[in-house]
């Protein structure tokens, strides 16, 4: 039986007199992969990096593994992975010493087998030992993700992870996100592809203006169906 | 001693509360696991001081390998530096009969702006490239953060201040290269980078932080300023050992003091709700 690696309930977040979330709930179980849609404005990032332990949210709770954020310590951070808009790197150091630097920072013992193998996963092997800075926009993005997974998060929040990825890029992270998601992780992912979030996610949830108006299973969906739902929450 | 535990997360949160070792995932176990199936991490979960001390030294390093390749602040801390006391040897040429009555005022001077220089771009670039977030997210104490930033920039003022005493020995014929001088710039250093590294991550966010910071920065200096100016006067002047004991105990007390604050009230400042 699957049980629920991400479990947000009540989630109320403001920014000065707006209220961006507005009781959010949402349950992401083990090996399962969720893409949550919505317009610029929506919310999608706050509450990724709410789920991230990055901001505090006003009201309501976030449950990772049964831990509930708000009382855990940074041991917690252990579990959770994100990729972001900006890509968490430091460009003047290697592909490699970025990834040896965060590898430190999580206490990895012997990480130089999994540096490698992340490397290799994210097809950045042959080009470990050059500098980010001289790194396409696609690479340093496929570097991101390997910094989000070098230490192996049950959790992996991935906010637009195929922004700037070419069609073999979008190919890779996709065999990716479904060899993560099947080893019993939790996913959820933000994109503005619709049949990208069909193709990438076990099921969908469109956030508008703070709520979640529609969640579904992406098998039961097709994309002109995603895209008149998306249109018919732009319009609400 | 460390917990060697596979990274999955109820089993890991049960070794931490409970203290014992845990079997290894059974995905881990198997023959040959691919590298993306979940456990084959190994973690250290603890550690006390050594690993706390491991982390401030990775960030460190880190920062210090940085700069290596960028060049970006210390080149343009030692380059504001001797600029800086150029200057004044030109302003206080043609007004100043014996030139070691300004040269403790010209170094500290030029040591406070110099400073400005690279505490702008402590947390600044961390927040530019986004990268602070990714230290955020790490099991790192925060104060951790803080130490490592804090030895950073001690490294990077220290190294600029070796080029402005040889500057000012020959634009003011004075040698400062002088044991309680050393003394006065290693403390007064420390203790600048020390309030200068927390109100960098306080202004890092703001807009506009390249003037935030002095403004939030050089009033809580002043006593560092003056201590360390009348320490370098009095061994300039080569008055007595008693004044410069006391100016010196004032310097270690403000070290000590926001070193202390500083590790108390970082976490706080990450706290965003």
């Amino acid at each position: 039986m699957t049980k629920p690696l991400i479990a947000v309930s009540n989630l109320y977040k403001r920014y000065g007199s707006k209220t961006v979330l507005k009781g959010v709930d949402l349950t992401v179980d083990e090996g399962h992969v969720m893409a949550l849609l919505g317009a610029n404005g929506a919310g999608k990032t706050t509450l990724m990096r709410i789920v991230a332990g990055l901001v505090k949210p006003h009201r309501g709770d976030v449950v990772l593994g049964g831990v509930a954020l708000s009382k855990a310590g940074a041991e917690l951070r252990r579990y959770i992975g994100l990729v972001s808009h900006l890509p968490l790197l430091y460009d003047n150091l290697s592909g490699w010493e970025n990834l040896a630097f965060f590898a430190q920072l999580y206490d990895m013992q012997q990480p130089e087998a999994r540096i490698e193998a992340v490397l290799r996963a994210v097809d950045l092997w042959q080009r470990r030992r050059d500098g980010v800075r001289t790194y396409s926009r696609g690479m340093v993005q496929r570097l991101a993700i390997a910094r989000a997974i070098l230490h192996d998060p049950p959790v992996l929040l991935l906010d637009e992870p195929d922004t700037g990825l070419d069609q073999s890029s979008s190919q890779l992270l996709h065999d990716l996100i479904r060899q993560l998601g099947a080893a019993n992780r939790a996913i959820l992912l933000t994109t503005h592809n619709l049949d990208r979030a069909l193709e990438w996610a076990d099921s969908v949830c469109l956030l508008h203006d703070g709520k979640i108006v529609y969640q579904a299973p992406a098998v039961n969906l097709d994309g002109p169906a995603l895209r008149r739902l998306y249109a018919e929450a732009d319009q609400l | 001693m460390d917990q060697h535990c596979a990274v999955y997360m109820p089993k890991l949160i049960n070794c931490k509360m409970t203290n014992i070792s845990l079997p290894t995932d059974p995905i881990a176990a198997t023959p040959t696991p691919s590298p993306l199936a979940m456990g084959t991490v190994q973690m250290r979960t603890g550690g006390g001081a050594a690993a706390y001390l491991r982390k401030v030294w990775a960030i460190a390093s880190k920062d210090l390998r940085a700069e290596l390749r960028a060049k970006e602040i210390f080149s343009t801390m030692a380059t504001f530096s001797v600029l800086a006391v150029i200057i004044f040897g030109l302003a206080f040429d043609l007004r100043v009969q014996r030139s070691a009555m300004v040269v403790p005022g010209v170094l500290w001077v030029v040591i406070l702006y110099t400073g400005i220089l690279g505490l702008n771009r402590s947390f600044g670039a961390e927040v530019d490239r986004g990268s602070l977030s990714a230290l955020l997210l790490a099991p790192v104490d925060r104060s951790a953060i803080y130490f490592g930033k804090v030895l950073a920039n001690l490294v990077f003022l220290l190294a600029a201040e070796l080029i402005t005493l040889p500057a000012i020995l020959v634009i003011f014929n004075t040698n400062l290269f002088q044991t309680w001088v050393l003394v006065g710039l290693l403390l007064g250093t420390l203790g600048y980078v020390s309030v200068g590294t927390l109100f960098a991550a306080l202004a890092a966010s703001a807009r506009a932080r390249e003037s935030l910071l002095p403004i939030l920065l050089l009033p809580v200096m002043l006593p560092v300023f003056m201590a360390g100016l009348k320490l370098t006067a009095i061994t300039v002047d080569g008055r007595g050992m008693e004044e410069l004991q006391r100016w010196v105990g004032i310097l270690a007390a403000y070290d000590l003091i926001f070193l202390t604050i500083a590790f108390l009230v970082f976490d706080m400042l990450w706290e965003e709700t």
